[in-house]
């Protein structure tokens, strides 16, 4: 199989997080591989080792886009086990809102589909600084592919897939043909660390790099002028500050409800 | 004056309180039509001309439930080509976020997630990076598809009901050949308590629970509030993974958040820290949750949370 796995670079939500400069973008200091795609990666993973893995020839690539910080996002995939790296990376990509990403992640993708079609391309379900989970749908739309997004479960039998989609009030059991676009949950493995082999393997594995001009895309498609979407302002909120704290002394359940009454919440 | 579609995926006999606050916002942007899927009913025909829909839209096809969203983002295209919208208005749910995404691909519109407030011109206002900062965004594009959250606006009756005219949008029929195909659906068990990124008030509990969320249950009702959990007590398995709030659960701005033996670690507060009040029971007075209570209760969480719950009772009769 072919999986093509999409990480991002994402600033670690540990630290304080701020938006910058023109457009309000994030600042990219202190990134980390985006929690929610070592769930996909993971998942990629399985699917090639029940099928020999990387020496009956499956292939795991992850494919980034981002700034020059973004190849080690790709890096750490590598080095839990993805077999090869790609790092869409162009200036003109900056400020690229999901629209413009999911154009050029697109084109990647065919990119990458001319010496072999690609069977998935698995996504995790949301990125953990943007948090809107328009990606994957949008690149579905673009590539004229099945879209199975949300999955807690993935199985592959032959040229189809199942999957398991849990929602609040229902849950539902997808089919598709592959090729197929699909994001999972945080629900739907236990993503492995690197090991010792792992990272040393890493190193030898290739990473290639891609700029608009490899992929066909026009630069005005790209970045803040190919985007459909502006921010106009942004504005940090104050952070909360402590209240009132108290020692439970016998008789804080009572105190809680006076709180609540005196803020007329009751 | 614009044209406003509001997307309604299969209403049943009733309308959602925020399916009311989309044609509200609606008609505060301009002149609101409904885009349906499933049967319109008489009811809901009748709440639609109450709050001012002028067309309600119907899919050609019938069977656009069988397939994950792509059919739907489709119908919701055409259904905006065929009026003239340019603002097309969604619930925030993960599926209207993703109709929304192929819709916004199709009408080569904007896409604006998580939306709280939209101005006359339409300019979006949501918050980003887990509440820390307000952000005005607009589409440049001719249409803005926008996803818009729960509770944050009041639902409202046009000031003169109008007359409801039904118009059929038809389905691209390629629409459904490369879309994935639901085979079998499993209705969950309804809780009875509001839904979760709905309610105005929400009790949470995590590891300090040790496994028994009947403390949090007991309180919750008492108060009409809906049950939260961190991921924790839900990778734990005490609790469904729907009641997660955090980083990778829900997010919930509710009036008010009690949280109980959670430490509240940044991944849970990426998902409650826009709440309005927020209380905190923990042992441990060192726990973050305290940096950001508004008040706060060092104690035992088996004894605070059932003193409480029985006070609640006693005042409310």
């Amino acid at each position: 199989m072919k999986i093509i796995v999409l990480v991002k670079h994402v600033p670690d939500a540990q630290f304080d997080r701020h938006l910058n400069g023109e457009g309000y973008t994030t600042d990219r200091d202190e990134s980390i591989l985006s929690e929610l795609d070592e769930y996909a990666l993971e998942a990629a993973l399985q699917l090639a080792e029940a099928r020999g893995g990387a020496k009956a020839g499956n292939q795991v690539i992850a494919l980034s886009m981002g700034p020059s910080g973004a190849v080690n996002a790709i890096k750490k995939a590598l080095q839990i086990g993805a077999t090869e790296g790609v790092h869409l990376t162009d200036d003109a990509l900056a400020g690229s809102d999901a629209a413009a990403t999911s154009l050029a992640l697109a084109a990647a993708i065919r990119t990458l589909g001319s010496d072999g079609p690609v069977d998935l391309v698995i996504t995790g379900m949301a990125s953990t600084d943007g948090e809107t989970s328009l990606v994957p749908a949008q690149l579905a739309e673009r590539l004229n592919l099945p879209q199975v997004t949300f999955a807690s479960s993935l199985e592959v039998d032959g040229g189809r897939l199942t999957a398991r989609r849990d929602a609040d009030t229902s849950s539902e059991t997808v089919e598709a043909p592959l090729p197929a676009v699909v994001s999972v949950t945080d629900q739907i493995n236990e993503p492995r660390y690197p090991n010792f082999k792992g990272i040393i393997a890493a190193k030898r594995k290739s990473i290639t790099t891609l700029s608009l001009a490899d992929i066909g895309v026009d630069p005005t498609q790209a970045g803040h002028t190919g985007s459909w979407t502006r921010v106009l302002s942004a504005e940090e909120r104050p952070p909360r500050t402590a209240g009132t704290i108290i020692t439970d002394e016998g008789d804080a359940g009572i105190k809680l409800v006076d709180f609540l009454a005196a803020q007329k919440l009751l | 004056m614009a044209k406003v579609l509001v997307f309604i995926d299969n209403p049943g006999d009733s309308l959602k309180k925020s399916s009311l606050e989309l044609l509200t916002l609606g008609r505060s942007l301009g002149e609101t039509a409904v885009a349906l899927n499933g049967k319109l009913h008489d009811d809901v025909a009748a709440t639609f001309g109450e709050y001012g829909v002028g067309a309600v839209l119907l899919p050609s096809a019938e069977d656009l439930d069988d397939f994950l969203v792509a059919p739907k983002a489709a119908y919701v295209a055409a259904a905006a080509e065929q009026l003239g919208a340019t603002i097309v208005l969604l619930d925030n749910s993960p599926e209207g976020k993703e109709i929304a995404a192929r819709a916004g691909i199709r009408l080569n519109a904007g896409v604006i997630t998580d939306v709280v407030a939209v101005d006359a011109d339409g300019t979006a206002h949501k918050s980003v990076l887990a509440g820390s900062y307000n952000t005005a965004c607009k589409a440049s594009t001719a249409v803005s598809v926008l996803t818009v959250k729960a509770n944050n606006v009041v639902p409202e009756p046009a000031a003169a009901p109008t007359p409801l005219e039904t118009v059929t949008v038809e389905v691209p029929a390629a629409s459904t050949a490369a879309a994935a195909r639901i085979t079998a659906r499993e209705q969950k068990v309804a809780s009875g308590r509001p839904d979760l990124t709905d309610a105005r008030i929400v009790v949470a509990g995590g590891r300090g629970l040790d496994g028994d969320f009947g403390p949090v249950e007991e309180l919750a009702d008492a108060l009409g509030a809906a049950v939260g959990a961190s991921r924790a007590a839900t990778d734990a398995g005490w609790i469904s993974h729907d009641a997660q709030v955090g980083q990778t659960g829900k997010t919930v701005s509710p009036q008010l958040y009690i949280s109980a033996g959670i430490s509240g670690a940044i991944q849970q507060k990426a998902g409650m820290q826009t709440a309005k009040v927020i209380v905190a029971v923990n042992k441990d007075a060192e726990s973050p949750v305290f940096e950001i209570a508004d008040f706060g209760i060092v104690g035992d969480l088996f004894n605070v949370l059932p003193q409480a719950t029985a006070e609640i009772k006693k005042r409310k009769g």
